[in-house]
């Protein structure tokens, strides 16, 4: 507090403006992390209602609610909204909050730029749920954007592309913030290697933005001019490639993957060792994997394409490459057990979440391996099987994990804890749910379903039933994360600067006081050498 | 090799072969249940064919690592939680921070278990690949959505377009009123299979007119895109005495009703095959006769005219890229 008082003479910004200006014109990295999170947990919401639709209209066969090209569009914008509107937000998010706090920094390296990279997203999204509304509906030819299907698009083709050239400026800016911040804004003294781990990850995180949003802008502009412009890139009438666009597209596709799923390795390397009461494990370990898994994943694009046709050699080449990623993979599950074996575990929100992580994100690594092996992709490739396992990845997966880092760094944010009850209801009725929801799509694509299909055959009915219920069950579940969070913010049993004092978590973030004030680190905290906890 | 025979112990019950057509159409009942495949409901299909038998052992085998692995790590992982628990007084090793050791095994490990896993992946590879020596051609168009098998070889000049069985298409439209369960092979049925002999090797050449598509058949292990401008390749060879009907579907999004393009493939023998083709062509020439009798040759054009520059486009083969 003294801190905070210290610079409140000479800073007249010290604290925030009134009313809406506060949120239009923000600059601090607080109340854009914080924009970033709540608008994270709207599309979260929009996303899950699309979901809700699917689930309904597959709980039995034959089409009951809504028509298959209206099915297709909930199909499509539920990734896209998934993907660019709830996931990659909320680690932008989290980075906001957490990055200048954890390196010692006063603000992010880039206040206004900050401030555009978010104010952007809404005016993308408004745009890309607007296509709802447009003659001939939303785009409706998945989120991958195939040529030519995604070219019969009407109305809403160009307002999709303009979308996803909007979201890829905002990540990219997003990107450069938090390079430049982790680079040039270190407390004296925290050299790379000490720096937290959520840190490291997200660095290799915005690296691998960098390298392939420009990748996608370049591959959905192609399609643009094919549209409207009568250029043939994609269209083999006028000698172009449609495979081309595949292989443009997996190539941003595939390390976009791991931009979903690198910052969540960061939260669970942060979470497990507080709960543990322990060192992480093979730290040093750990930036070499993600580093690893970061650089592979520029060269395993092939494995979404084995169906497509391919040399024989490129067939091999990209499954042993796509199987090597097991490897570093396999250390970072690894590291996370022995951080656990021989600790002092409790088990707090996010902890639980981070224990569910850890379980669930394995299973869906079984299956990526499983999909890695060219000859039994023939009979996985866009089944049942390939939706169990992304979503395995991806909401046990990423999901939990920031979840599991909001219930970490909330009290910090708001000052207040939260119900620990209702929060651990919250993690036992998703971690249930969300294995009844996906783990039957298992057998649903071995058995022979295809993906994105609004009917099928009667003999998939009673695991499409299990798997809506299980679906449902999972969405009404999130409406206590609503209510959990918006509780901690209005008020609460007021959280210590450790916050986890049992615990005792170890970071620069943890040494200031509850609420963080609104300008922290102002002056720069010095790190010595073994005060961090991977001296 | 042993390990063959292990994986074939540790093969989850799989039913017998698919049923014969006639049997499913026989009695609802058994229209009801009856699968689209060898699968039994949560499992890839055994299949019918060497190729889908070798993939489906290869599935096995991988899924058995797997849950070798999950043994281990999900073993030490509740091992932890339930032995080291702060609530009943246990006291972190903090100490415990890294060895190289340990993290090299944890390393090698992997990469040995994954070189078992690659090698017979690749064999199987290099099987799935090897398109010499085919016995009967049949170039597979994919439209919007429907199939069109055009024969080469021995068959040449037999076409025809395989679209969703009336019955499917009516009780499938939004608010039908029909019960999908009352539809036999429900989506699964279609007008005009693709026949194909069996012991022999079909080679498939895929290509759309379109959009991309995908043609599946779960039981011969057979997945394959057909997409504008380039030709696929994809063989099966349905070993002799399973005879039958097999089905599957389109397997990449292709507009509106790509769940309603259903794959389906009657397998006969070599000499129910040689009549089928047969028939076929006398019929084709009959249909040809009352318009122009002095024109037979046109039956075999009957295929709608296609734009020269697919047909130019087309002739790259996607293995070419």
């Amino acid at each position: 507090m003294a801190q905070s008082h210290d610079i409140a003479h000479d800073d007249h910004h010290d604290q925030p403006d009134a009313g809406i200006k506060r949120w239009l014109f923000a600059t601090n990295h607080k109340d854009i992390g914080t924009m970033y999170l709540v608008f994270s947990l709207i599309m979260f919401f929009v996303g899950g209602a699309m979901a809700m639709i699917i689930r309904a209209e597959l709980f039995q066969p034959g089409l009951q609610l809504v028509d298959p090209a209206f099915f297709n569009q909930m199909t499509t914008n539920h990734a896209l909204v998934m993907i660019f509107g709830a996931v990659m937000p909320a680690f932008v998010g989290l980075a906001n909050w957490m990055v200048p706090l954890q390196v010692g920094a006063p603000d992010m390296a880039l206040p206004r730029m900050n401030n555009f990279s978010f104010w952007l997203l809404p005016f993308a999204f408004t745009i890309l749920l607007g296509t709802l509304f447009v003659p001939g509906g939303a785009a409706a030819g998945g989120w991958t954007m195939y040529p030519p299907l995604a070219l019969q698009g009407g109305n809403s083709f160009p307002m999709l592309i303009f979308a996803i050239h909007l979201m890829g400026i905002s990540s990219i800016m997003g990107a450069i913030n938090v390079i430049v911040t982790i680079m040039n804004m270190r407390a004296p003294g925290m050299t790379l290697l000490q720096m937290p781990i959520f840190c490291w990850t997200w660095l290799i995180t915005a690296y691998l933005l960098i390298a392939v949003m420009p990748v996608l802008a370049g591959a959905v502009t192609m399609l643009l001019m094919d549209h409207f412009f009568k250029t043939s890139f994609f269209n083999a009438a006028g000698g172009g490639d449609p495979l081309m666009f595949e292989h443009i597209f997996w190539f941003f596709g595939h390390p976009e993957v791991y931009i979903m799923i690198l910052p969540a390795f960061g939260i669970v390397s942060e979470i497990l060792p507080t709960f543990s009461r322990k060192p992480l494990f093979g730290a040093t370990s750990m930036i070499y994997a993600t580093a690893s898994i970061g650089f592979l994943s520029f060269i395993v694009w092939g494995h979404h394409m084995f169906a497509d046709g391919m040399p024989m050699a490129a067939q091999m080449f990209f499954m042993m490459s796509t199987m090597l990623i097991a490897v570093p993979t396999g250390v970072k599950v690894f590291n996370w057990t022995a951080t656990m074996w021989r600790g002092s575990l409790s088990f707090e929100p996010p902890m639980l979440f981070a224990i569910g992580f850890l379980f669930m994100f394995t299973i869906g690594g079984f299956s990526g391996v499983m999909l890695a092996l060219v000859p039994a992709d023939f009979q996985y490739q866009n089944s049942y099987f390939v939706v169990a396992h992304f979503h395995y990845v991806l909401v046990p997966g990423a999901v939990f994990a920031i979840m599991g880092a909001v219930y970490y760094w909330m009290p910090k944010w708001t000052g207040n804890m939260y119900s620990m009850g209702l929060a651990k209801t919250h993690f036992w009725l998703s971690t249930i749910f969300v294995n009844v929801l996906f783990f039957p799509q298992h057998f649903l694509g071995l058995a022979g379903m295809p993906r994105r299909i609004p009917d099928y055959a009667v003999q998939f009915s009673d695991w499409n039933m299990v798997s809506s219920i299980g679906g449902f069950g999972f969405g009404l579940s999130q409406i206590l994360f609503a209510i959990v969070v918006i509780q901690c913010a209005r008020g609460g049993k007021k959280a210590t600067a450790a916050v986890w004092d049992g615990a005792r978590p170890v970071g620069l973030e943890w040494t200031i006081p509850s609420p963080a004030p609104y300008h922290s680190f102002t002056t720069p905290p010095t790190v010595l050498a073994g005060e961090l906890h991977r001296a | 090799m042993n390990s063959i025979r292990f994986q074939k112990m540790l093969r989850l019950g799989r039913p017998m072969a698919a049923l014969p057509a006639t049997a499913a159409l026989a009695s609802l009942s058994v229209a009801e249940r009856a699968a689209a495949n060898t699968s039994n409901g949560y499992n890839l299909p055994y299949g019918v064919t060497d190729l889908a038998h070798e993939i489906y052992d290869l599935h096995m085998l991988v899924f058995w690592i797997c849950v070798g692995i999950a043994i281990v790590v999900f073993g030490a992982m509740i091992y932890s939680l339930l032995k080291f628990r702060h609530s009943q007084g246990a006291v972190p090793d903090t100490s415990m921070v890294h060895s190289t050791k340990v993290e090299i095994v944890w390393t090698v490990i992997p990469v040995l278990i994954l070189v078992v896993m690659a090698v017979p992946a690749a064999e199987t590879i290099l099987k799935i690949e090897d398109m010499r020596d085919s016995g009967l051609t049949i170039r597979v168009t994919g439209y919007q959505w429907k199939w069109q098998y055009q024969y080469m070889d021995a068959a040449e000049g037999v076409n025809f377009f395989s679209t969703l069985a009336q019955d499917s298409n009516f009780a499938r439209e939004l608010h039908s009123g029909i019960d999908p369960r009352s539809v036999p092979n429900y989506l699964l049925a279609v007008d005009k299979p693709l026949v194909v002999p069996s012991g022999t090797k079909v080679r498939l050449l895929l290509t759309s007119q379109d959009v991309i598509h995908a043609w599946w058949i779960p039981d011969f292990g057979a997945k394959r895109d057909a997409i504008p401008g380039f030709i696929n390749e994809l063989w099966f060879n349905v070993t002799p005495g399973k005879e039958g009907t097999y089905r599957g579907q389109c397997a990449a999004l292709c507009g509106r009703d790509h769940g309603f393009m259903p794959v389906v493939v009657e397998v006969k023998t070599p000499d129910d095959f040689k009549k089928w083709v047969d028939a076929q062509k006398a019929e084709m020439k009959q249909a040809a006769a009352p318009a122009d009798a002095a024109a037979p040759a046109a039956a075999a054009n009957a295929a709608p005219a296609e734009s020269a520059p697919l047909q130019a486009a087309a002739l790259r083969t996607a293995s070419q890229f």
